[in-house]
């Protein structure tokens, strides 16, 4: 059997490009990812970090980037600190920001999780939320409730 | 006429108020990626029903289609879900709600 594997789609009025700026950019994703940051120069086989914004020395996710074609996909490898030296612990994700009628389709592929790990419930919670709030931010200027402030996307 | 580009809500809720809806969308929670093929296994529906119903749900943004060679293979997308939900609960509620969610589930496990 293949790893637990999530695909995510929410449909942005909104550019490419500004999608893009606001997974790689830490001053726009900090508005609307939990007060959160991807921090990276966004080159290929570079490291990138989800760390706080406030103190980046708090790192909740650490990978690689795997493939870089701004402003239409990126794919990052994720996993926790801990889990970084150890394969099965390590997953992928996608994003795939491609045009749709007058919107942008923006897809988020998780793959090679860990079935049954707390990464898995973790993101499954996380990612709509994440989704929903960046979607929020780019079409009104406001993120969802609570998502501008760290600790939002701890799973309750 | 179908609405093309963004899935009103409207879609969302019409795509939902539907048993075999809903049970195809229990069925890619239980098991994600499956195939027309595999979704149709088991149901008491016709291959063509499923089809028309993985269209409608496709188009609420519910269900997300992907390819892989001649296959398609499908999954649940939540974030419609996720929407609507923040929508009308509020970040405070959400604990309270969450709350009662675990009392409920963990009275009715000892209750059966």
């Amino acid at each position: 059997m293949s790893k637990p594997k999530f695909v995510y789609v929410t449909y942005i009025d909104t550019t490419p490009d500004k999608i893009w700026t606001a997974i790689t950019d830490g001053e726009v994703t900090k508005e609307y990812w939990g007060r959160h940051t991807n921090a990276s120069d966004w080159k290929v086989g570079s490291a990138w970090k989800h760390q706080d914004y406030d103190d980046p020395s708090k790192v909740d996710i650490v990978g690689k980037v795997v493939e870089v074609q701004p402003p239409h996909r990126l794919v990052v490898t994720w996993s926790s600190p801990e889990g970084a030296g150890d394969p099965a612990r390590v997953s992928r994700v996608t994003y795939d920001i491609a045009p749709y009628q007058r919107m942008v389709r923006l897809t988020v592929t998780h793959e090679d999780l860990e079935p049954e790990s707390d990464m898995l419930r973790g993101i499954t919670f996380g990612w709509p939320v994440v989704l929903s709030s960046l979607k929020s931010y780019l079409e009104t200027g406001k993120c969802l409730p609570g998502m501008a402030e760290r600790g939002a996307i701890k799973r309750q | 006429m179908r609405a093309v580009g963004r899935p009103h809500v409207d879609q969302v809720f019409k795509a939902l108020a539907d048993p075999s809806r809903r049970e195809l969308l229990d069925r890619l929670h239980a098991e994600a990626g499956q195939t027309l093929g595999e979704l149709c296994a088991g149901l008491r529906m016709t291959r063509q029903a499923v089809t028309k119903h993985l269209v409608l749900l496709e188009d609420a943004n519910l269900v997300a289609g992907v390819r892989r060679g001649r296959e398609k293979l499908h999954y649940l997308n939540p974030v419609p879900i996720s929407e609507i939900y923040e929508r009308w609960i509020g970040k405070f509620e959400r604990h309270r709600l969450r709350a009662l969610h675990e009392l409920k589930k963990g009275l009715e496990e000892e209750k059966s």
